[in-house]
């Protein structure tokens, strides 16, 4: 069982909250109180738009214990419109075809969960292809 | 500094052991590298490991290996660089050489792959990603893989996907004389072609197996070296480098950065130019690792890499030969010993014992191992010494 | 003897008024046809099917996602500072957990931890508008300055039976306000409730069970009609005063045919009425029918809303549009939108998506 390490990670999974550099103005995610651009002290609580594009994407047909229940699923590197790439898996693909460059949007979902169907659910973001209709 | 030179290698052939533990494998490996040394004694043991405390559920290897070959009260212990475990392992024993600490130090890489069993195999080699933004996201080090190669025939479209195929049918052509290797068949090209996804654009032949393995250097002074009686190989090249943990922080992911810069840097150590080089062991765990790889070490400029796995360059005929004895990829590709594996089939041929495989008069070689995507690069610059 | 509403102090009204500032919907992208499970169960026998097709909720997806979603949505139109709404209330009949709060991942995901009341509520299809009462409460009592309710669900129905047509899911999200500030203001709501078994499931029981029907004019039909009748009495109004009205939606006779009980037309009924298209998503059925009329009304416009949930009642809800409609409803993806986007599934992959295959 890994409860406190989902646990505390709960903010930037949920809804990507990171931290903006009050030295250089960077966005940072994953939060590391140190920023990777200045190396400044940086503590300041930044939520992420969850707007991005796919810098890059796999579709995994073999997928490590725990995720069998949704493969075959699509990997991707998704560069936040704030600058930072993150590692997430794409969703509600439907029958899209994914290209590097789609503009996604953060969802949160099911990732998995902890153990086996007596432990937690661990939810966090994925993104999927921005879904048309009003801003 | 000492002179550092390499006495003793000792393998044991990479594949899928059930019937051997941790300490079968690395007592054989110690073994036979004291034997090829003339029975120096270590006395210090580095080992390079990276998988044994979660498939073996075995810490403490230090105790375990020498306790298992007759020399107990030896200073060991584990070095942990990921996949590049023990290349960085042989580093360490080269430092305590060179500083004069001790005048004789093994490098040993042992791994166990096969302690485990079904669809949990391959959960400890997730060790080297991020797990907080990585691992739980469903990344596996062949997605990253299939991310990079993915990426590079976007930012490369002129690229031959086929192209790729160079590295594995290098690979396993090299492997069928290597007899430690763990696949010694060839393979055409149209095999390649038509194998099946295994994440996206990566088929089944652009990734390494993982293997059980072990093997073992010894290292020590040229006064020493000199009464073992077989030709020496000394050391004139030794760095490591870090980049990001997680794939995702990286400006530029294909620039594979501490490759790169630790290439570079032995170079300068060695005096030399990477072209003059007589062979590159590079770390094959996927081919877009070779092309990569071949990149950052200026071989060819960023996103041509894998116009030079067109035509004979690469294989034992051509002018870069690459893998001689099969790379990750048909040797075999024992995680955290790799780089063991690596450094020994480099010495073969600067010793001129590669037999079938063997590149006429190699005086210099390149070796280079890495731990996930170049997140941490060990390279070596290997040379014959005159007799 | 029936009691004069008229005169009876029977409808719930907060003392100081109350009106919903933000709402969000939230439908799957999956559709299972009708005549995929007639395909299965009834040897293609296609007549007769009670809706076209059902939302089906991705593999990653349950009650607290899509909640996640439908309050994104309420929040883009509200516009607030998530930290200002001060319960996150949810009604439903799946919450992933059968002990741990629904709405304690919906709140922290949405940015309104850590001081607010969060519960989850169960009453069959009715927890939605119980939730959402409940909240209209704690905002006209002024003890909170906005709340949260929320009605969703991915409902299940056991493979073959009558419930596996409609079973669906989705819902929406409501944030309560001073009607000052409201893009529609809740005038009154009234709720009609007894101990009627139509429809239950007990505890570690999988499936539903139901009185087929039984679930008919004992239940759904005399509660809604109960409660829109006596409403409609107490607030001194016919269905002519009403340009939309919208009731729990199991398929698609019923709440037709409830419509014209109360004297209601197609007319006042169609911009509601979205279980054809996207089944039964239970506690989210009635309240999804409101996002989808509040997308399209216009400033004045009157709604009657009455949910049913079996076991039984309903909660009757009478509600006039007011001008900030007009700047509040573009900021968030529409209840159409999220219908429109649609990827027909067959049944072999619905029983994957739903977990009906066994992993270990």
């Amino acid at each position: 069982m890994e409860v406190p390490r989902h646990w505390r990670l709960k903010k930037q999974r949920y809804a990507l909250v990171g931290e903006v550099c009050p030295h250089c103005s960077s966005k940072i995610f994953p939060p590391r109180d140190v920023c990777p651009y200045c190396g400044g002290e940086a503590k300041t609580q930044f939520s992420f738009s969850g707007r991005g594009q796919v810098y890059s994407f796999t579709q995994m047909t073999s997928v490590p214990v725990g995720y069998e229940q949704s493969a075959p699923y699509t990997m991707a590197l998704v560069q936040l419109e704030e600058g930072p790439v993150v590692t997430a898996q794409l969703t509600d693909l439907g029958e899209q075809h994914v290209e590097i460059g789609m503009p996604v949007e953060m969802v949160t979902r099911k990732i998995r969960t902890d153990m086996d169907d007596r432990g937690i659910i661990i939810y966090g973001y994925k993104f999927r292809p921005v879904l048309a209709g009003p801003r | 500094m000492r002179e550092v030179v390499i006495a003793g290698i000792g393998q044991t052939p990479v594949g899928e052991h059930w019937e051997l533990s941790l300490r079968n494998i690395s007592a054989r490996a110690v073994q036979a590298a004291r034997k090829d040394a003339g029975g120096l004694i270590p006395e210090a043991i580095y080992i390079g490991n990276l998988i044994a405390s979660v498939a073996s559920h075995q810490a403490n290897l230090g105790a375990l290996v020498t306790d298992n070959t007759f020399l107990e009260g030896t200073e060991s212990y584990t070095i942990e660089a990921g996949e590049a475990s023990a290349a960085a392992a042989f580093r360490m024993a080269y430092l305590a050489v060179a500083s004069g600490w001790v005048d004789i130090a093994m490098a040993l890489g042992m791994e166990k792959y096969t302690d485990l069993s079904g669809d949990t195999m391959d959960e400890p080699t997730k060790l080297v990603m991020d797990y907080d933004y990585e691992v739980y996201t469903g990344q596996t080090l062949t997605s990253q893989a299939g991310l990079l190669m993915q990426r590079y025939l976007y930012e490369n479209p002129k690229a031959d996907r086929l192209a790729f195929g160079a590295f594995p049918l290098i690979g396993h052509t090299n492997a069928v004389n290597n007899p430690n290797a763990m696949f010694r068949k060839a393979i055409r090209a149209e095999v390649y072609e038509k194998a099946g996804m295994v994440s996206s654009p990566m088929n089944m032949f652009d990734i390494a197996p993982f293997a059980d393995g072990a093997a073992a250097l010894i290292l020590t002074t040229t006064e020493i070296a000199n009464k073992v009686g077989h030709p020496l190989v000394r050391v004139i090249g030794s760095d490591v480098a870090i980049d990001t943990l997680a794939l995702h922080d990286r400006p530029d992911p294909l620039a594979f950065r501490a490759a790169g810069v630790s290439l570079e840097n032995v170079c300068s150590q060695a005096g030399i130019l990477p072209s003059d080089v007589d062979f590159f062991e590079l770390h094959d765990a996927f081919s877009v690792y070779g092309v990569l790889s071949l990149e950052s070490a200026g071989f060819a400029p960023r996103g041509e890499g894998w116009k030079l796995g067109i035509g004979d360059k690469l294989t034992l005929k051509g002018d870069l030969p690459i893998n001689t004895m099969g790379g990750l990829k048909a040797r075999g590709y024992p995680l955290g010993a790799t780089g063991a594996y690596q450094l020994v089939e480099a010495i073969l041929q600067l010793r001129g014992e590669a037999g079938e495989n063997q590149i006429p008069d190699a005086r210099l070689a390149l070796v280079q191992s890495l731990g996930g995507p170049a997140t941490t690069a060990v390279t070596h610059v290997l040379e014959r010494m005159p007799v | 003897m029936m009691n004069d509403y008229a005169t009876d102090p029977i409808l719930l009204k907060p003392n100081h008024p109350v009106g919903i500032i933000g709402y969000g919907a939230y439908v799957p992208r999956y559709r299972l046809p009708a005549t995929e499970v007639a395909r299965l169960w009834k040897g293609g026998e296609g007549e007769g099917l009670p809706i076209k097709e059902k939302a089906v909720p991705g593999f990653d997806e349950d009650t607290i996602t899509m909640s996640i979603e439908a309050s994104r949505n309420a929040l883009k139109r509200a516009g607030i500072d998530p930290k200002e709404i001060r319960a996150v209330w949810i009604g439903s009949e799946s919450h992933p957990y059968a002990v741990k709060p629904s709405s304690t991942i919906v709140g922290e995901a949405i940015g309104c931890s850590p001081h607010f009341q969060a519960g989850d509520w169960e009453f069959a299809c009715k927890a939605g508008t119980e939730a959402m009462v409940a909240a209209i409460g704690l905002v006209g009592s002024r003890m909170a300055k906005y709340a949260l309710a929320i009605g969703m669900d991915t409902a299940q129905g056991r493979p073959g039976d009558a419930l596996e047509y409609t079973a669906a899911a989705g819902g929406a999200a409501y944030i309560f306000s001073p009607a000052d500030e409201a893009v529609a203001i809740i005038n009154a709501t009234f709720s009609y409730v007894t101990d009627t078994p139509d429809f239950w499931r007990r505890p570690e029981q999988h499936y539903p069970e139901h009185g087929q029907r039984f679930t008919g004019d004992p239940a759904y039909f005399k509660h809604i009609t109960e409660a829109g009748k006596h409403m409609m009495q107490a607030m001194n109004t016919t269905p002519a005063d009403y340009k939309y009205a919208v009731f729990h939606q199991p398929n698609t006779k019923f709440p037709q045919r409830v419509a014209g009980l109360l004297g209601f037309s197609k007319e006042q009924y169609k911009t509601g009425l979205l279980s054809p298209m996207i089944g039964n998503t239970y506690a989210g059925a009635a309240i999804i029918g409101l996002t989808a009329i509040l997308d399209e009304a216009e400033p004045g416009d009157r709604i009657l809303l009455v949910s049913f949930g079996s076991g039984a009642g309903s909660d009757a809800m009478d509600i006039t549009v007011t001008d900030r409609i007009l700047e509040h409803r573009d900021k968030a993806l529409k209840t159409q939108d999220y219908i429109a986007r649609r990827t027909e599934i067959d049944y072999a992959t619905y029983t994957r998506l739903r977990g009906k295959l066994t992993m270990r």
